[in-house]
């Protein structure tokens, strides 16, 4: 494999790294707080599906950005409803959400546009366009710094730079606010947040909508900036690996933007190439697919250091009277 | 002291449910531009008008059973099996195998051992799970959708690598032998008299699934097993103090729990396909959430939703063919069913109990 192919996988790596990253990130907003959200996958279709429409008809993909945005917001306000004020159980809810999605995405798409369940085509207009970085053709003769500014960092869409502007910042969130600290704290003993006279319901309310807000930008980019327009069940998935990353870093920032690069190079090489030979081995693409559900349960099994889950997850919260 | 009697907690509560989904499934359809009333003229005629029609709602009923059986012995140990899906494609390949590469003098004979086989595969493939669960508190609901997809790829694997004919580009197995083939209803129904259609799918497994709804009723309220399972899924704590293994009893219900997943694959790969496809279960063992919700985790309500969700699906085919709602529909239904009976049931339970106290006071 040559330099060039290397920076090539790399940078598509990049790219199919981030509409995990996004999710991922989602759903350790709404985890930390205690409310477990397999629904991932649903909110991004649906926002896939939204953003990608709206962008579709009003030729403005900022537009469509705003509609992928609500339409998640939407679900993850069923999703608190449903976990938070009924207290429900927080996994059957996801899995309803992720059902709605895949059924209502169709239906309406079908209905809108005649195409068997698809959107039409985005043009440039529609979508998110590459951005290319300062200094990058004056830069791109320089050996090997060259191409990896040129061909890897620049390039890539705007939200592929905010999902990764978004690691820090929710370090930041989390470990250096107040809220952070609250929304962390709701999540392993809900008890003490409401002793010092915080509200429960509104931080869980709080965290599952800024987990709506992320998933829906994280289908927005599916379908407007990695694709052009919604099909079919276009989030393959992608939800449940960005719940095996985020347990992968045992639900933290850093931790997860490196599990999000790790399983996004995995779909990379299965893009490109089929078969893996390593000398008289040879890799099967199915292994490359099946590689982040057994690294996940190998670190859930705690082989390999415990992932444990915040401590007061998937319990609805009582206030005692 | 019961909130609420006995009757609307098992009948009430999902039947209000049931009407709010289908009332809000009204509202799809209408928002469609169709009519909704006509709409469901069309499915009772589709499905229940002909014993066509019957044959494919047995026939997806059948599948509905069996993984509906599977979360429901599941949620009876407290436990979430998401992974039927899984542990149902692994059941095909466990069928796959017995009806493949041994000759069988009978298909009653290739039955008895292809339902082992599925169960035995599908067992294996919740056994993980259950173990990481028992012995390592890995959460079993992660774990299973993540051997939902493992199963994928290893299906994948197999049907392209290694099942697959000579010189086919099918990933799927070759046909499985005359031998093996299942008598469908129409096959067995005949020499009774009764005519049933020749082309529909149900065939013999339905007497299997049938059979495992009393199995599993039997298990859960009349033998000791189940009742350890049960005071498990109520009370962890209570059950190990009173010398219940906790390890044990979520091996052994897991382990049932994915045999009946598994052994759907007596109807869709041997009854209806014939051979191993590709994305066999259609998405069968998802529903399974949905059965087991919709029938309270009982056997005989089991039986009643998968003929529910046997209906919607083949309802569902006949109005993608002749109206412009699509099938994703039933999808739509089928969450709207788990969201109002699973997720949502406490915004059905509490305004009802509400009522039940004000009314027993009045009677007082």
């Amino acid at each position: 494999m040559d330099f060039l192919t290397l920076i090539q996988v790399l940078d598509s790596t990049v790219r199919l790294a981030t509409p995990l990253l996004l999710a991922c990130l989602a759903g350790l907003y709404s985890e930390r707080a205690g409310i477990f959200d397999i629904g991932l996958e649903g909110k991004m279709l649906m926002a896939a599906f939204f953003s990608a429409a709206v962008a579709a008809v009003t030729g403005n993909v900022w537009l469509g950005l705003l509609a992928g945005i609500a339409s998640s917001l939407l679900l993850s306000g069923l999703h608190g409803l449903a976990s938070i004020t009924f207290r429900g159980n927080q996994l059957i809810s996801g899995v309803a959400i992720n059902f709605l999605a895949a059924g209502l995405t169709v239906l309406i798409a079908q209905d809108w546009f005649q195409q068997g369940g698809r959107t039409p085509s985005l043009l440039t207009s529609g979508r998110f366009g590459p951005i290319t970085l300062p200094f990058t053709d004056s830069l791109a003769g320089v050996p090997i710094l060259g191409p990896i500014y040129s061909e890897l960092l620049s390039g890539h869409s705007i939200l592929v730079y905010f999902a990764f502007l978004a690691v820090p910042a929710t370090w930041w969130i989390l470990y250096r606010t107040r809220f952070g600290l609250r929304l962390r704290a709701v999540g392993e003993n809900p008890a003490a947040v409401d002793t010092a006279g915080v509200s429960v319901i509104g931080l869980r309310y709080a965290a599952v909508a800024i987990c709506g807000v992320l998933c829906g930008i994280a289908g927005a980019y599916l379908a407007t900036a990695l694709q052009a327009g919604f099909v079919k069940d276009m989030t393959a998935g992608r939800g449940f690996i960005a719940l095996a990353a985020l347990i992968f870093a045992k639900w933290r920032p850093w931790q997860a933007m490196g599990a999000c690069l790790l399983f996004g190079l995995l779909q990379a090489v299965a893009l490109r190439f089929q078969n893996i030979e390593i000398g008289p081995i040879v890799v099967p693409v199915q292994v490359m697919d099946a590689l982040p559900y057994i690294l996940t349960v190998v670190i859930l099994a705690g082989f390999v250091g415990k992932a444990v889950p915040p401590k007061a997850g998937g319990e609805p919260y009582v206030k005692e009277r | 002291m019961e909130k609420m009697p006995k009757w609307a907690d098992v009948v009430l509560i999902p039947l209000i449910s049931l009407l709010l989904a289908a009332a809000l499934s009204a509202l799809v359809i209408l928002a469609i531009g169709e009519d909704p009333v006509a709409a469901v003229k069309l499915m009772v005629d589709g499905a229940l008008g002909s014993s066509y029609g019957w044959g494919y709602t047995l026939y997806y009923a059948t599948n509905f059973m069996f993984t509906g059986l599977a979360v429901a012995v599941a949620a009876h140990a407290g436990l979430f099996n998401i992974g039927g899906e899984g542990q149902a494609m692994l059941g095909g390949l466990g069928v796959a195998v017995v009806c493949l590469f041994i000759p069988w003098p009978h298909w009653s004979l290739a039955l008895i051992f292809a339902a082992l086989g599925a169960g035995l595969f599908g067992a294996a493939w919740a056994a993980i799970p259950a173990y990481l669960q028992a012995k390592r508190g890995s959460h079993i609901v992660i774990t299973t959708i993540m051997f939902n997809f493992i199963a994928a790829a290893v299906l994948n694997y197999v049907l392209v690598n290694v099942l697959r004919p000579e010189g086919s580009m099918d990933p799927a197995t070759a046909r499985f032998p005359e031998a093996v083939h299942l008598p469908s209803l129409h096959e067995l129904l005949a020499p009774l008299g009764i005519a049933f259609s020749k082309s529909a799918p149900a065939n013999v497994s339905l007497v299997v699934a049938v059979a495992a709804c009393i199995f599993v009723w039997l298990l859960i309220w009349r033998t000791p097993l189940g009742f350890e399972i049960r005071a498990f899924g109520k009370s962890e704590a209570g059950a190990r103090y009173a010398g219940i293994s906790p390890i044990k009893i979520t091996m052994i219900a897991m382990l049932i729990s994915g045999a009946l997943a598994g052994m759907m694959a007596t109807n869709n790969v041997m009854g209806e396909a014939e051979r191993l496809v590709l994305n066999s279960t259609e998405g069968a063992g998802f529903i399974g959430i949905a059965v087991a919700l919709m029938g309270r985790n009982h056997p005989f309500g089991v039986f009643l939703a998968a003929i529910l969700f046997g209906f919607l699906y083949q309802g569902g085919a006949e109005l993608a063919l002749w109206t412009k709602i699509p099938r994703e529909l039933i999808v739509v239904i089928q969450a709207l069913v788990i969201l109002f009976t699973g997720a949502l049931d406490n915004m059905v339970r509490m305004p009802l109990e509400r009522i039940f106290l004000a009314l027993r006071k009045e009677t007082r």
